[in-house]
């Protein structure tokens, strides 16, 4: 027996909206651990969620109806990445919609509305994280979109679920091109969701703001959108690495064991995965907003080095 | 009544318009209503005869008894032709709509039958260009809407900067004719050699065999010609000066089709006259759209005039489409028909969402200066409240020209992508590798045009208004202007969420130019799924990304209205500094600064920053002062000394000119000297 492709897309989105506040606890679960702190707890995030669902809507004056739209839109272009990138298992309907590349612009949808509303109550850091924002993401598109290309190639298509086959399916090789895209593709995934060292989630400093100051001046259930779409974000860029680069173990059928090893070894890369990039964040120090291009010029040079390695190796 | 018989009418119907148009201009009130109601009319029957030659692969000449003795005008209609129809005709057909209400605002002020006529004019000879089927009637209309744009670009004749404009717009203008003159010249000379006339049909010009050296001239002479007119960097400088000072609604036409026939003209010298070329031809304007591209997109960031911002990004988006060219190309110089079906359909797709949204654009600049008489971003802001329909309309424009999914944008530049990623099917290696870097470029270009309308609209429209003034009073524009950027909006949104229709009936031109065709779709509901290569390949449904994120959004929306949770409205949070202003808001200056700053070794950048101090203290400043210039270098490198070289020419034959008849004599008495010693 083996369930209906749309029951599987169905589990898939429950698992991300349920998983995805748990995964950003146990970010910061070994982040405080690795830092000598105590971590507030795996269920913290789902407390704060729920507490800003609960609480009452602060707006300011001039918010105009793009500032209370931004939050929902957010939430729905979130979810239905979350539909397209296969998680636990290839077999989804709706991951046709997208190929890699429209993926990619759907964040960036998430990113247009966000700035416009940073924008929109007419604070100066609200424009201040607006004009970083765009700036850091015009540099890290054509990073991303090399990585995707030179990931592309072994494939020769930039849909998903083929990607993720062909790979799955092939033996165990080497790639060198594979390993540059690899180092490109956490490098930009860094500087899009927000992380250290291009970003840091947790300040509310003047100067280092960047996401932040965008959301500053929201409240109640429309942070509580954000908030859960930002966690959904950063478990989506998680499976994009998983499914492009290491999609071993993922099902390729409906059925119910197979789905199930599946979502096993998903939520152990996942947590191993966290690891690497609480690793990542806690030796590294924020940059200086400027260096940001130099960053992200050699994700772009790491990207192209991979096509090189990949015409000219294999 | 074939497709061809409307188009000729509706074009005869135009220019018949604009000759009886000065009759009326006593009556300038019911004049405005009765000439753009006839335009929206032609302009419709055009879009219906080029669907009708697109769809049914309608291939049909005539020769009208016009013209010279022994030198008829030829017309013909074909798919490519009748694609260009549409997309002249749409956006003619809703700007004409708009204007019935935008050039009521003249009335009173000046007199606006001359733009009623020219108006007309221009859009017969737009059409009349594609409809040309020989050199001369094709030169004819390009003249005949080169003019009649160089008076629209005049009408505001009191102000300097626009005569200047309109100068620069007519120079460049006919060093581009002089450019398409010869390049027609070389190919009907060749065809049936230079003494006879009859070459000078395109029927004589495909049926040439070029050497490939001149045909390479012919090429070449032509694309810097089409170039001049299209605005590509380097040859862009008239654009940001004549498109901004035209009025809204003939902005938008220019900016949206005028620079669209020098698309049509390369494709049809390219594709249609010549048809066969080496690889590198395609290399050369690839490069050219790369270039024009990212330097048209970081020349608009820099700009805080709403229109000349929207100008710059008309050489971007040109880029784009020669990008799209310049792949379609390289792929026919290799033999790979379907990949450059793919190529060319991207770079045709992207000319009609280009003219759609620009035009969107340009009719909602029009619409904010209508109401706040005002061009400089920098005293605008907060425009949503008192705009509330123009504001949606015009983010409409901003999320399709930033080439965000689902609108239309976002289709022709994905299918740019693919084409690029189909790339390492090429047989030369280093193609393979420098191709896909180009894809990066068109990247980058894609989020800085992101990156320029999230100011664009950011600034012009949220926040709160930046220099009020005291008794002024913001309204909404009124029904026929609305009107005319809905259809607009819809047509974006639609051309977004239902590509496979629209590339289903583009296939014929690639059918007609190059062999080759594209799998648009596959399998079980087609229409739903667009697949350019193969459905392995890559794929993207337009109908279900709208769908589904509009359901989440009602979805979650209820959900969380089901609980009446009360909404309080405060004051801005003013960190405890309690007197902030509209004034310390972020400025378009200041929302370009990081990239200004990333990316300023491309421009010629002056910044000064004054302080005003009564104790020349620098601490103490009662008064800062900054100045940002900000040039294009390519003016500094290629413009500016051929200005000077020309005038210190004329200088100097100048000094020919005394002024006293007795010198002039002698002048003439040495010519015949010399004229009877060498020639007699």
């Amino acid at each position: 027996m083996s369930l209906h492709p749309l029951a599987i897309e169905l589990l898939q989105l429950a698992l991300l909206l349920g998983l995805a506040p748990a995964f950003a606890g146990w970010v910061k679960i070994v982040k405080c651990r690795l830092q000598g702190r105590t971590s507030p707890g795996l269920l913290q995030p789902y407390r704060d969620i729920s507490r800003l669902f609960i609480k009452d809507v602060t707006l300011a004056e001039g918010a105009s109806w793009i500032f209370r739209f931004t939050p929902y839109l957010i939430f729905g272009v979130t979810v239905l990445a979350g539909a397209i990138i296969p998680l636990v298992s290839t077999e989804l309907p709706l991951a046709d919609t997208a190929d890699i590349i429209a993926l990619v612009m759907l964040f960036a949808i998430v990113r247009f509305f966000t700035a416009l509303a940073g924008m929109d109550i007419g604070t100066a850091f609200g424009g201040m994280g607006s004009s970083r924002e765009m700036m850091i993401s015009a540099l890290a598109e054509p990073a991303m979109l090399m990585a995707v290309f030179t990931v592309s190639l072994t494939s020769s298509s930039t849909s998903l679920t083929r990607m993720v086959e062909v790979m799955s399916r092939g033996d165990f090789t080497i790639r060198p091109s594979m390993a540059f895209a690899l180092i490109a593709f956490i490098l930009v995934a860094l500087a899009e969701t927000g992380r250290i060292p291009v970003d840091n989630p947790a300040t509310h400093l003047e100067l280092t703001m960047i996401h932040e100051a965008m959301i500053l001046e929201y409240s109640g259930r429309y942070l509580a959108l954000i908030e859960w779409a930002g966690m959904m974000k950063l478990m989506l860029f998680f499976s994009l690495g998983i499914a492009a680069f290491t999609p071993w173990g993922i099902a390729t059928s409906g059925e119910p064991l197979a789905l199930l090893a599946g979502a096993a070894l998903f939520i152990l890369k996942l947590l191993l995965g966290g690891v690497i990039m609480v690793l990542i964040e806690t030796s590294m120090a924020k940059m200086r907003i400027f260096r940001v291009p130099e960053y992200l010029g050699s994700a772009f040079l790491l990207a192209t080095l991979g096509m090189i390695a990949f015409f000219i190796l294999e | 009544m074939t497709a061809l018989d409307i188009a000729g009418f509706s074009i005869l119907l135009l220019l018949g318009t604009a000759v009886v148009c000065p009759l009326f201009s006593r009556w300038e009130r019911l004049l405005i209503p009765v000439a753009f109601a006839l335009a929206a009319f032609a302009a419709g029957a055009v879009t219906l005869a080029g669907f009708l030659a697109l769809s049914q692969g309608i291939n049909s000449a005539a020769t009208i008894p016009l013209g010279l003795p022994g030198l008829p005008f030829n017309i013909r209609l074909d798919p490519l032709a009748g694609f260009f129809l549409i997309v002249i005709g749409t956006l003619s057909l809703f700007t004409s709509i708009y204007s019935i209400g935008y050039v009521r605002s003249y009335l009173g002020q000046r007199p606006v039958t001359p733009l009623v006529l020219f108006y007309l004019l221009f859009m017969a000879g737009m059409l009349l260009v594609i409809i040309a089927d020989d050199a001369y009637l094709f030169l004819v209309a390009w003249e005949l809407m080169a003019a009649a744009s160089y008076f629209l670009v005049m009408y505001e004749d009191e102000r300097a900067e626009n005569r200047r404009a309109a100068f620069l717009y007519l120079l460049v203008a006919h060093v581009g004719a002089i450019g398409i003159l010869l390049s027609f010249g070389v190919m009907a000379g060749l065809a049936t050699g230079f003494d006879r006339f009859d070459g000078y049909t395109f029927d004589a010009m495909r049926a040439a065999h070029l050497s490939p050296g001149w045909s390479t001239a012919a090429f070449f002479l032509a694309f810097f010609g089409f170039a001049a007119k299209a605005g590509v960097i380097p040859l862009h400088v008239w654009l940001p000066e004549a498109h901004p000072v035209a009025p809204s609604n003939v902005s938008a036409l220019m900016s949206g089709v005028m620079l669209k026939t020098s698309i049509y003209g390369m494709v049809r010298v390219g594709f249609d006259l010549l048809g066969e070329f080496p690889w590198w031809w395609g290399g050369i304007v690839l490069v050219f759209g790369l270039i024009s591209a990212v330097l048209g997109v970081l020349y608009a960031l820099m700009q805080h005039d709403l229109k000349r911002l929207l100008a710059y990004h008309s050489v971007e988006n040109i880029g784009i489409i020669l990008i799209g060219l310049g792949l379609a190309m390289i792929f026919t110089a290799f033999h790979f028909p379907a990949l450059a079906a793919l190529a060319l359909v991207a770079a045709l797709y992207h000319t009609l969402n280009h003219a759609l949204f620009k035009g969107l654009l340009f009719m909602g600049a029009g619409a904010v200066i209508h109401a706040t008489r005002e061009r400089n971003m920098e005293e605008m802001g907060g425009l949503i409240r008192p705009l509330p329909w123009t504001s949606g309309l015009f983010l409409v424009g901003c999320i399709s020209i930033s080439g965000l999914p689902p609108f239309n944008g976002f289709v022709s530049e994905w299918l740019t992508f693919q084409a690029f990623l189909l790339s390492p099917a090429l047989p030369q290696p280093l193609l393979k590798l420098l191709i896909p870097l180009g894809a990066a470029l068109l990247a980058l270009t894609g989020a800085l045009a992101a990156a320029c309308f999230v100011k664009a609209f950011g600034v012009t429209f949220l926040g709160s208004r930046r220099g009020h003034r005291k008794g002024e009073k913001i309204h909404e524009v009124g029904p026929a202007m609305l009107l005319g950027m809905s259809l607009t909006a819809l047509s974006c949104l639609a051309l977004g969420v239902l590509p496979t229709f629209v590339i289903g009936w583009l296939d014929a031109i690639p059918q007609q130019l190059l062999g080759g065709h594209l799998a648009t779709t596959a399998g079980q509901f087609g229409w739903l799924w667009l697949t350019p290569a193969t459905a392995d390949r890559a794929s993207y449904s337009g109908p279900l990304v709208f769908g589904v994120i509009l359901a989440v959004v009602a979805v979650t929306y209820l959900l969380l209205h089901v609980r009446g949770a009360s909404i309080r409205r405060v004051p801005l949070w003013d960190c405890g500094f309690e007197r902030i202003t509209p004034r310390m808001q972020y400025t378009a200056t200041a929302f370009a600064m990081p990239i200004r700053r990333v990316l300023g070794f491309l421009f010629d950048i002056r910044e000064q920053v004054e302080l005003v101090s009564p104790q020349n203290h620098p601490v103490m400043a009662d008064n800062i002062r900054y100045r940002l210039r900000i040039r294009d270098r390519i003016w500094a490198w290629l413009y500016a000394p051929q200005a000077d070289a020309a005038f210190w020419v004329a200088r100097w034959v100048g000094k020919l000119q005394q002024g006293r008849i007795q010198i002039y004599l002698m002048y003439s008495f040495v010519t015949l000297i010399v004229l009877l010693v060498f020639l007699g």
